[in-house]
C-alpha cells in the first residue's frame, strides 16, 4: 500500500518536466513548420517577424484560458466551467463589436489599438455586472453562473442586434470572434505578457485553497479557508487574465475545458498540480493547434478557434467517457 | 512512467512528421519562386513601404492580386505579365486562372503570400491588417476598398497603372469605360415617371443603397432604390419581405443566381411575391454575380446589362 503510494508520488513529480519537454517539442514545431518552409537563413525574416509572435502569442493564450478554466472549475466546483462562464467572452465580443462598427476607419493612427481595449473593457464590465447581480442573490456560486448566463445572453442579443445594422462589419467580427494568432506581432505578446504572468502567479499561490474548496463551500469555511476572499481574488485574477488574452487573440474556445480536464484524467485531481500543468499544457497545445491553421488549405488561413474546436470536441467526449469508466 | 514514455514517444513523433512535412512545403515553395534577380529587386524596394514609393522606383514585377475587381483592373491595363499570384475567387479574365490561385484574400495567410516573395501586393480592404503583417517583410501593400462613386473606381485603375508603369493603358481604359458607359446610358429608354427597383444581394433579401457603387449604377438611370433610407447609416440593410412586397418593386435585379441558384421562376414562386409589379411584368432580371459585385473594367457590362433589360421591357409608370 504504502509502495503504492510513493510510486504514485514519484511519477507524480515527472509530469510537469514532462509536460516541459511537450511545450519546447510544440515551439521547435511551431517554429518550424509554415508555408514558407523551415528554419533557414533565408526565411529567417519571415519567421521573426509572422511565425513566432504567432507562437509566442499562441502559448501565452493557451496558458492563460488554461489556467483560468481550471481555476474557474475549483472555485465553482463545476466541472464544465470555462474562463467565458461569467461573460467575459460576450463582453469582449460587444467591445470589439463597437470598435469595428464605430471606431475602425477613425482610430487608424492611434498610438493604442482601441480593438483589444474595447474587448478588455467589455469582458471586465461584464464579469463586474455578473458578480454585482451574482452577490445580491447571495453570491453562492450556483447564483454567479446564473447571472453569468443572463449577462452573456443579454450582451450577445445587443452584439448581434448591432451587426444586422452594420453588416459590412460581419466578416471582421466574425473573424474576430472564431479567434486568431495569425495576426499577431511581438507587440500583442508584449501587451498580454504582464497579464499573464501577474494573473498567473496570483492563482498559483490560491492553488491550495482551491483543493480545500473541493469540499463544498460550508465544509471549508470550517477548515479555515476564507471562502468569500478567495473566490473573489481567484475570480478576478482568472477574469483579468481572460480579458487580457482574449483582446488580442479574439475568441478561442474549449481551451479552457479541455485541458484541465486532460491534466486532470492522467496527472490526479489535486489542484497542486493542475493548475501549473495546465499552464504548461495549455501552451504546448494552442501552440500545436496553431499549426495545423496555417498548412492546412495551400494559401489561406483557418481560424485557431475552429482547430480548437475540431481537436477539442472529440478528445473532451473521449475525456468523459474514460471518467465514467474510472468512477 | 510508461505515460511519460509514451509522451516522449509521441513527441519524437510529431518531430519526425513535422520534419517531413517541412520537406514538402519547402519543395512546393521552390517550385514558384521567382528567379534571384526578383528577389534582389525585393531587397533593394524593401525600405519602401508604400505602393507609391515603389512606382517611382523600380516596376514591380512579382504582384499578387489578392482582390478579383483588381486582378480584372490590372489584367485590363496589361499588367498580366507583372502579376506571380492572384487569389481563389479571381476569375476573370480566363488567363489569370493561368496564374498560381491558391491564395486566400478572406482569410490571408501572411506566410504563404511572403512566401512567394512578392514586391507588391493587391488588396481590396485590409481586415487582416496585411498592410502592417507585410510592412514589417518590407512587402509594400496597395489596398483599393469597394468604392462609393465612380471616380473612385477610375482613380484606383489610375493608381495601379501608376504602381505598375501603364499609366497610359489605364487611362485609355477609363477613357474607354467613360465612353461605353454614356452609349448604355443613351441607349436607355427615357421614363417619364421613375420606376423603383429591388437589388437582391442573396435570398436573405441584403440588398444595397444610393450610396455604393452598385447602387449608383441604378442611379445612372434615374431609377428609385427601395433600400434607401431602410437603415440609417447601414448601405448593405437587409430588408423584409413584407416591406418589399408592400413597396411593390417595378424591377427585381437578382445578383444571387450564381451564388444561390435564384431565378425569375424561384422569385415568382415565393410566397406572396407573385403580386408585385415586377413579377407580373415579367421585369425580374438576372445580373451576373460577379460583375455586380466588383468595380473593375465589367462595371460597363453591368450597366449595359441593366441598360437593356430597361429597353427590352421599358418601366412602367
Amino acid at each position: 500500500m504504502s509502495q503504492v503510494l510513493v510510486d504514485q508520488r514519484a511519477s507524480r513529480r515527472w509530469w510537469l518536466p514532462a509536460a516541459l519537454v511537450l511545450l519546447v517539442a510544440a515551439v521547435v514545431l511551431g517554429a518550424m513548420i509554415g508555408p514558407a518552409g523551415g528554419v533557414s537563413s533565408a526565411n529567417w525574416n519571415i519567421i521573426w517577424n509572422i511565425r513566432l509572435p504567432r507562437v509566442a502569442l499562441a502559448g501565452l493564450v493557451g496558458a492563460m484560458l488554461s489556467l483560468a478554466g481550471a481555476s474557474y472549475q475549483g472555485v465553482f466546483r463545476n466541472p464544465l466551467v470555462d474562463p467565458y462562464l461569467l461573460g467575459a467572452a460576450a463582453g469582449a465580443g460587444l467591445g470589439a463589436t463597437l470598435v469595428f462598427i464605430y471606431g475602425r476607419g477613425s482610430t487608424v493612427g492611434w498610438l493604442v489599438d482601441p480593438l483589444p481595449l474595447a474587448a478588455f473593457v467589455g469582458a471586465l464590465l461584464a464579469v463586474l455586472v455578473t458578480y454585482t447581480v451574482g452577490a445580491s442573490f447571495g453570491g453562492s456560486s450556483l447564483s454567479l453562473v446564473l447571472a453569468g448566463v443572463a449577462v452573456a445572453a443579454l450582451a450577445t442579443a445587443v452584439q448581434q442586434y448591432l451587426l444586422l445594422r452594420n453588416s459590412d462589419v460581419i466578416r471582421e467580427v466574425y473573424s474576430w470572434i472564431s479567434g486568431r494568432v495569425s495576426t499577431a506581432t511581438w507587440n500583442d505578446v508584449k501587451l498580454v505578457l504582464p497579464y499573464v504572468i501577474v494573473c498567473s502567479v496570483v492563482l498559483l499561490v490560491h492553488r491550495r485553497h482551491l483543493d480545500v474548496f473541493r469540499v463544498g463551500d460550508e465544509e471549508a469555511a470550517t477548515l479555515g479557508s476564507q471562502v468569500r476572499r478567495v473566490r473573489l481574488v481567484v475570480v478576478i485574477a482568472a477574469t483579468l487574465g481572460t480579458a487580457a488574452v482574449v483582446s488580442v487573440s479574439g475568441l478561442i474556445g474549449f481551451v479552457g475545458i479541455m485541458v484541465p480536464h486532460l491534466v486532470r484524467l492522467v496527472a490526479g485531481s489535486s489542484y497542486r498540480l493542475v493548475l501549473p500543468l495546465s499552464i504548461v499544457v495549455g501552451a504546448a497545445f494552442l501552440i500545436l493547434a496553431d499549426i495545423p491553421g496555417r498548412i492546412l488549405e495551400q494559401g489561406s488561413e483557418t481560424p485557431i478557434g475552429v482547430v480548437t474546436a475540431l481537436l477539442g470536441a472529440p478528445m473532451f467526449i473521449f475525456v468523459l467517457r474514460s471518467r465514467r469508466v474510472t468512477t | 512512467m510508461k505515460r511519460f514514455s509514451s509522451l516522449a514517444a509521441l513527441t519524437a513523433l510529431l518531430l519526425t512528421a513535422a520534419a517531413c512535412g517541412d520537406d514538402s512545403i519547402s519543395r512546393s515553395t521552390d517550385s514558384v519562386k521567382p528567379s534571384d534577380t526578383t528577389a534582389e529587386t525585393t531587397g533593394d524596394t524593401s525600405g519602401d513601404t508604400t505602393a507609391e514609393t515603389t512606382a517611382t522606383g523600380e516596376l514591380p514585377v512579382a504582384i499578387i492580386s489578392l482582390s478579383p475587381t483588381h486582378t480584372e483592373m490590372l489584367f485590363a491595363i496589361g499588367a498580366a505579365d507583372q502579376i506571380i499570384a492572384v487569389d481563389d475567387q479571381s476569375n476573370f479574365p480566363a488567363e489569370a486562372l493561368d496564374k498560381p490561385h491558391e491564395l486566400s484574400g478572406f482569410e490571408p495567410n501572411v506566410e504563404a503570400i511572403a512566401a512567394l516573395k512578392p514586391d507588391l501586393v493587391v488588396i481590396a480592404d485590409d481586415g487582416a491588417d496585411l498592410t502592417g503583417q507585410l510592412g514589417k517583410l518590407g512587402i509594400p501593400v496597395w489596398s483599393g476598398p469597394a468604392p462609393a462613386t465612380f471616380d473612385d473606381v477610375y482613380a484606383q485603375i489610375e493608381q495601379l497603372g501608376a504602381a505598375t508603369g501603364h499609366i497610359g493603358e489605364a487611362a485609355e481604359l477609363v477613357g474607354q469605360m467613360q465612353t461605353d458607359i454614356d452609349v448604355a446610358i443613351a441607349a436607355a429608354p427615357v421614363t417619364t415617371e421613375p420606376a423603383s427597383f429591388y437589388h437582391e444581394l442573396d435570398p436573405t433579401l441584403y440588398s444595397v443603397t444610393s450610396n455604393t457603387f452598385i447602387g449608383q449604377v441604378y442611379g445612372l438611370f434615374g431609377l428609385v432604390n427601395l433600400a434607401d433610407g431602410v437603415e440609417e447609416g447601414n448601405d448593405y440593410p437587409q430588408l423584409n419581405a413584407e416591406f418589399i412586397i408592400g413597396a411593390n418593386p417595378d424591377l427585381i435585379f437578382l445578383a444571387d443566381s450564381k451564388c444561390c441558384g435564384e431565378s425569375p421562376e424561384t422569385v415568382a414562386a415565393r410566397d406572396g411575391w407573385g403580386g408585385t409589379n415586377a413579377v407580373i411584368n415579367g421585369k425580374v432580371i438576372v445580373v451576373d454575380d460577379d460583375i455586380a459585385s466588383r468595380w473593375g473594367p465589367r462595371l460597363v457590362d453591368f450597366i449595359q446589362a441593366v441598360s437593356i433589360a430597361l429597353a427590352k421591357a421599358p418601366a412602367q409608370a
